[in-house]
């Protein structure tokens, strides 16, 4: 071989040549792996409604099945997802959060139930990079998340969907609030800023998109509530 | 052509003691301070490094002397860059869940200066088998001092190892109390620190 490999020409036909076999390799791989990942992708996000509703540790195929048998309704409004559930005969809403976290996006769903009072069922929350052991908590640690089981969602007396449940540093109400991650504060504050724009909304959206009770302004009008109290 | 002829065994053993990447020549230092606040990740990250740094050693020999000399850092990168980009996607097509774990890492892996290291020092001037062997054998020396650091973070950082629970609570009762320290990388790097010391106190001899 006398090629002069230090030439211009070479170098630019070399790297083209490198740049378009990579390029096709890439294209192949992703083409080829696509239905796979986007399958993955999908019972990634059932098997998270499912955690969010304390339902945890199931295979794929499981995960599918209980999925079926546990959601009865899906709907989308805003961009935010609703889920109709029923566990044991009980409705519980299930809504999708989106927010930022400290060096990218966090997601997570939350379970609702309980028609006068909502408090939250269950909650699990996803992240794109927090830091490892510190804001990845907030996905790590189910102890963490088990945390906001039981409290209040909304402020009391409140006719404007005034959202209570929130994120702190200092516990001052724990029917409300939850104590953040330590060493994450940011991103706990992220977490907690999540709860507060994506829930806002969520008590008058559920009662329009299936027509359940969730915290209503007005009281009364127990049709929602009726199936349930025959069920028990 | 002994596999496993004496020069080759160096090959695969000195980057494990004498010219180890991290102990001896510090570099990866940067990766090994992130992802060591556990010793779960730590190991995968371990594993992947090893992998990819094994595969793009044996890439780059083979092409080594079509390589312009001029552009040789670019394709090296590209060769990593595309290499650690396929290994994110079949992660994420067969094993979806320790690709959600490593997320990140997995980016940072092309940023590793051991990698971009032995490309440069060895895969271009050696054959296709030695420049494996050196790839496993640095890897494994990298994976080797982040499941040590990761693993010490743990347990005084979170009482833990692997998520089990390692000090009983009694301690906890008597009044111990887990390091917050320990899960800020700055302690890492004294960690690294304390086992760079160790290797050339007792380990390390001058050539």
């Amino acid at each position: 071989m006398k090629l002069n490999t230090n030439s211009n020409a070479y170098i630019i036909i070399y790297s083209a040549i490198l740049v378009v076999i990579v390029a096709f390799l890439l294209a192949f791989v992703y083409q080829a792996l696509k239905p796979m990942q986007d399958a993955n992708v999908a019972l990634d996000v059932k098997k998270q409604i499912l955690y969010s509703l304390n339902i945890r540790d199931l295979d794929g195929s499981e995960a599918e099945a209980k999925y079926a048998e546990v959601v009865k309704q899906e709907a989308e409004k805003d961009g935010q997802k609703y889920y109709l559930c029923e566990i044991n005969g009980e409705d519980i809403l299930v809504v999708s959060l989106k927010g930022m976290g400290l060096w990218g996006g966090i997601s997570g769903f939350i379970s609702i139930h309980g028609d006068d009072t909502p408090t939250v069922y269950g909650a699990y929350f996803n992240h794109e990079s927090e830091t490892a052991g510190l804001g990845a908590e907030i996905k790590d640690s189910q102890a963490w998340q088990e945390k906001f089981i039981g409290k209040k969602v909304f402020v009391d007396d409140s006719n404007t969907h005034e959202v209570a449940l929130s994120v702190v540093k200092k516990v001052e109400d724990p029917t409300t609030q939850v104590d953040c991650v330590t060493g994450a504060t940011l991103t706990s504050n992220g977490v907690d800023d999540m709860i507060k724009t994506c829930l806002k909304d969520a008590g008058k959206n559920a009662v329009e998109l299936f027509s359940v009770m969730m915290c209503t302004p007005e009281p009364a009008d127990s049709t929602a509530v009726e199936p349930k109290a025959e069920e028990e | 052509m002994a596999l496993f002829s004496k020069q080759n065994k160096e090959v695969f053993t000195n980057p494990l003691n004498l010219d180890h990447p991290i102990l001896g020549q510090v570099l990866g230092i940067c990766s090994a301070l992130a992802v060591t606040s556990q010793l779960k990740p730590a190991i995968v990250m371990g594993l992947a490094v090893t992998v990819i740094t094994a595969f793009a050693n044996v890439i780059i020999s083979i092409i080594r002397n079509t390589i312009p000399n001029r552009i040789r850092i670019v394709v090296q990168l590209v060769v990593v860059a595309a290499l650690v980009t396929i290994v994110s996607q079949i992660l994420k097509a067969f094993a979806y869940d320790v690709s959600v774990q490593l997320s990140v890492y997995v980016g940072l892996i092309i940023t590793n200066c051991i990698l971009m290291g032995r490309l440069e020092a060895f895969a271009m001037q050696n054959k296709p088998w030695p420049s494996f062997l050196d790839g496993v054998g640095n890897g494994l020396g990298y994976a080797m001092i982040l499941v040590i650091v990761g693993a010490v973070r743990e347990i005084l950082g979170r009482g833990s190892l692997l998520g089990f629970q390692i000090i009983p609570d009694a301690c906890y009762d008597f009044g111990y109390m887990n390091n917050g320290m320990m899960t800020m990388p700055a302690m890492a790097l004294i960690l690294v620190g304390c086992v760079i010391w160790v290797h050339r106190a007792y380990f390390y001899k001058e050539k």
